[in-house]
C-alpha cells in the first residue's frame, strides 16, 4: 500500500462520522481488547514512532539553529511555492473533483466503470512514474508541452510544472471523499426543493451542496496536505531551480544530501506540524457540521 | 383547484405502473388514493406533481393542460412520505425555503417572510422548535414541519405521499384528524396516498382503490364499505372470510343451499340460489354453540384474542375448505358468557354478506339474513 493510499483509508469522510469507540453491552464477536491492542501497536510502529522520532532529531539543535535552519531564504521561497502551487492545486482539484464525482454518481455513460477506476490510478502509479511522464509531456517536445509553447506557456521546470504534478498526485482524494456522501444523497430532498419552485441551480446551491460541502471541504484539505508533501512527482517536472522552483520536501532532500539529519528533520518538522494543524482543524469543523446535520 | 386525469399512463421498462386510467378530483376535494404496494397509485400522485411524466395521457388543472409544465411551475404543495427536510437548514429555514426562492420581484420582503413563517408554524404547533434542526424533530413534529414548507407558497392543491407511513400508530391518528381539520379549514385540493384502508376510510371524502395500474373502484368511504364493487376492494378492506360452494340438487339436500361438503348455508327468501364465494365480513357473523337453520358452518377455535373493545376469534373450518383462516369478532359480553377454549368446535352464522357469483365477475349480490334470523327465533 502506498502511504498515499494509508492517507486516504484513514482519513476518509465517513470514517470521522462515527469515529468515537464504544463497547456496549455484550458484542456479537469477541476480541475487542486484542484488536485494539493490535491496532495501536500497529499504529505506534508505523506511524507514531517514527514521528517522535523526527521530533527527537530537531530536539537535539538549538532554538536558534533550528530558527535559522527553517527560515533560511532558500527554505523559505521554497515554502512559498509549496504553498502557493498546492493552495492552487488543491483548488483546482476541488472543482474538478466535484464535476467527476458528479458525473460518476448521477450518470451513466459507457466507460463509467473505467473512468471510476482510473481516479484511482494516481494512487496506484508510482509516483516517480508519473513525473517522468508528466515531465516528458509537458517538456518543449512533448505533446501538450508543443502546443502551450505556441501559446507562450511553458509548464515543464516552472512553477506551473508543480502544479501539475499536484494536480496528478490529488485527484483522487477530493473525488473519493465527495462521491459517496453524493450517492447517498436522498432524491427528495431535490424532489422537494423542485416542488418549490426552486430553479435549478438554487437546488444545487441551497440543497445539494451544503450536504456534500463538508466532504468537499476535507478532500480539498487532504488533496492540499498531500501535495505539501508532495516529492516524487514533483521533483521530476520541476526544473529544482533555487529561490524559483523548489519543493520544501527537495530542500529536505537536499539536506539530507548534505548529511545534515538535524537540518532536514527541522525542514520537516515544520511541514508535519502545518498538515497536522490543518488536518485538526479541518476535523473539528467537520465534526461540528457534521453532528449539526445528524443531531446528537 | 379541480384536477382531470384523462387517459394517464405510464411504463417502467416491462413494468406497466399505470394502465390508461381515467380520474376527475373536485374542487376542494379530499381524495385518499388506497391500494397496495406497486398499485400504481404513488405513480399517479407523482405524476399529477410533475415529479414523473406520463407515458401519455393528459392532466388538466381547473381545464387547463398542464401536462407538459415542470414540477416547480405546477405550484403544488408536495409532501413525502419521509419527510425530505433539508437537513442543514433549521425549522424556520426550510419553512420559509419556498419563499426565499422566489424571483426578485415577487419575493416577500425579509420581516414579511419571518413573519408569514411564523404563522405557519404556529399553524402546525411547533414554533417553540423554529430554531432546531431536523434531526432533533421527531418524525410527527418532522412530517408537521414538511406541510407546513409545503403550505408556505399557498398552493391551491396539497399531495401527500404515504404521509403518515413511517409513523407510529398513535402519531398517526393524531395527525391524520389535525391533516383533516387542516383541509377543511384552508379549503385547498388534497390527494394522497396510503396503503392503509382504515386511514383512507377515515379521512377521505372520496377513496379511489388502485390495484396493478387499475383503478378498482372510486367511492366515498360509506359507499365503498357498504357496496365493494370488486373482490380484490371487499379483500383489500380487509376482515374477510370467504365460503366457496355450489349448489346441490342430490337428494337429500335441500337445494336452496350454497354447499360444500356437509358445510352449507341457505340462501335467504327473494334470492335465487347460485353458485359463487361467499364475502363474508368478522363482525357480520355471530358464533354459537349449535347451527341454525339459516346456516351449518362447523369450526375450530383456533386462537382468542382480546384487543380493545372486541374479541378476535381465530377459527379453522372444520371438515370443510376455506383459502384463509376465518376471523369473528365478538363482543366482551358475549365472550364473557360463552368464555371459549382453544380447540372448541363452534358454529358460524352469516348475517350480512355478499356473492361473488362465477358468472358475473364484477357485481356481487348482497344477502342478509339478520330477518330470517329473527323469524326463526320469533317462531
Amino acid at each position: 500500500m502506498t502511504p498515499a493510499n494509508q492517507l486516504s483509508k484513514s482519513f476518509t469522510y465517513k470514517s470521522l462520522i462515527s469515529k468515537s469507540f464504544k463497547v456496549t453491552g455484550r458484542q456479537v464477536l469477541p476480541g475487542f481488547a486484542l484488536s485494539l491492542g493490535i491496532s495501536l501497536l500497529f499504529i505506534s510502529l508505523v506511524l507514531l514512532l517514527p514521528l517522535s522520532g523526527l521530533l527527537i532529531q530537531t530536539a537535539g539543535m538549538s532554538w536558534a539553529d533550528y530558527w535559522a535552519v527553517v527560515t533560511d531564504p532558500r527554505v523559505m521561497a521554497s515554502y512559498q511555492v509549496t504553498l502557493l502551487m498546492a493552495l492552487g492545486a488543491s483548488l483546482l482539484n476541488g472543482l474538478v473533483g466535484l464535476l467527476v464525482a458528479w458525473v460518476l454518481v448521477r450518470y451513466t455513460f459507457p466507460g463509467k466503470r473505467l473512468i471510476d477506476a482510473l481516479v484511482d490510478l494516481p494512487f496506484a502509479l508510482p509516483t516517480a512514474v508519473a513525473g517522468i511522464t508528466l515531465a516528458t509531456l509537458f517538456s518543449a517536445s512533448g505533446w501538450y508541452g508543443q502546443g502551450l509553447a505556441k501559446l507562450g506557456i511553458q509548464v515543464a521546470y516552472t512553477p506551473l510544472g508543480i502544479l501539475i504534478a499536484m494536480l496528478f498526485t490529488s485527484l483522487p482524494f477530493v473525488v473519493r471523499n465527495v462521491q459517496p456522501v453524493m450517492e447517498d444523497l436522498n432524491s427528495g430532498d431535490e424532489e422537494a426543493a423542485l416542488s418549490l419552485s426552486a430553479k435549478d441551480w438554487t437546488v444545487f446551491r441551497r440543497v445539494i451542496f451544503p450536504a456534500i460541502w463538508p466532504a468537499l471541504v476535507m478532500g480539498v484539505v487532504l488533496s492540499f496536505i498531500r501535495s505539501l508533501g508532495e516529492f516524487g512527482a514533483v521533483i521530476f517536472i520541476a526544473g529544482n531551480m533555487p529561490y524559483l522552483s523548489e519543493v520544501t520536501s527537495l530542500m529536505i532532500f537536499v539536506r539530507l544530501q548534505e548529511f545534515d539529519y538535524a537540518a532536514a528533520s527541522a525542514i520537516a518538522s515544520v511541514i508535519l506540524m502545518a498538515s497536522l494543524l490543518l488536518l485538526f482543524a479541518v476535523n473539528v469543523w467537520q465534526t461540528r457540521y457534521l453532528k449539526r446535520l445528524k443531531g446528537n | 383547484m379541480s384536477i382531470q386525469i384523462k387517459q394517464i399512463s405510464k411504463q417502467f421498462g416491462d413494468f406497466q405502473a399505470l394502465k390508461p386510467l381515467n380520474l376527475t378530483i373536485n374542487e376542494g376535494e379530499l381524495v385518499g388514493l388506497l391500494g397496495p404496494s406497486g398499485s400504481g397509485k404513488t405513480t399517479l400522485l407523482r405524476i399529477i406533481a410533475g415529479l414523473e411524466t406520463a407515458d401519455q395521457g393528459q392532466i388538466l388543472f381547473s381545464g387547463k393542460d398542464v401536462t407538459q409544465l415542470h414540477v416547480r411551475d405546477r405550484k403544488v404543495g408536495f409532501v413525502f412520505q419521509h419527510y425530505a427536510l433539508f437537513r442543514h437548514m433549521t425549522v424556520a429555514e426550510n419553512v420559509a425555503f419556498g419563499l426565499d426562492v422566489l424571483p426578485k420581484q415577487q419575493r416577500p420582503s425579509k420581516a414579511s417572510i419571518k413573519q408569514q413563517v411564523a404563522e405557519l408554524l404556529d399553524k402546525v404547533q411547533l414554533s417553540h422548535l423554529a430554531s432546531r434542526y431536523p434531526a432533533q424533530l421527531s418524525g410527527g413534529q418532522k412530517q408537521r414541519i414538511a406541510l407546513a414548507r409545503a403550505l408556505a407558497m399557498q398552493p391551491r392543491m396539497l399531495l401527500l405521499d404515504e404521509p403518515f407511513g413511517a409513523l407510529d400508530a398513535k402519531v398517526r391518528k393524531e395527525l391524520r384528524r389535525w391533516l383533516r381539520n387542516l383541509h377543511d379549514e384552508l379549503g385547498f385540493t388534497s390527494v394522497f396516498v396510503t396503503h392503509d384502508q382504515e386511514e383512507a376510510l377515515e379521512v377521505s371524502d372520496r377513496v379511489v382503490v388502485m390495484s396493478q395500474g387499475q383503478i378498482e373502484q372510486e367511492a366515498t368511504p360509506q359507499d365503498l364499505y357498504q357496496q365493494p364493487a370488486s373482490r380484490f376492494v371487499y379483500d383489500f378492506l380487509g376482515g374477510v372470510n370467504v365460503f366457496e360452494g355450489e349448489v346441490c340438487s342430490t337428494a337429500g339436500h335441500s337445494n336452496n343451499r350454497l354447499q360444500q361438503g356437509k358445510a352449507w348455508v341457505a340462501f335467504p327468501d327473494g334470492h335465487k340460489p347460485q353458485a359463487g364465494q361467499l364475502y363474508l365480513r368478522s363482525h357480520e357473523l355471530s358464533l354459537s354453540n349449535q347451527p341454525s337453520a339459516t346456516a351449518h358452518l362447523p369450526l375450530t377455535i383456533k386462537a382468542v384474542s382480546l384487543i380493545g373493545a372486541e374479541v378476535r376469534v381465530e377459527l379453522e373450518p372444520l371438515d370443510w375448505q376455506s383459502p384463509d383462516l376465518w376471523e369473528v369478532v365478538i363482543s366482551h359480553s358475549h365472550y364473557n358468557n360463552w368464555q371459549p377454549q382453544r380447540g372448541d368446535t363452534c358454529f358460524a352464522q352469516p348475517q350480512a354478506g355478499q356473492l361473488f357469483t362465477k358468472n358475473k365477475e364484477n357485481q356481487p349480490l348482497a344477502l342478509n339474513w339478520t330477518k330470517e334470523h329473527l323469524l326463526i327465533k320469533t317462531a
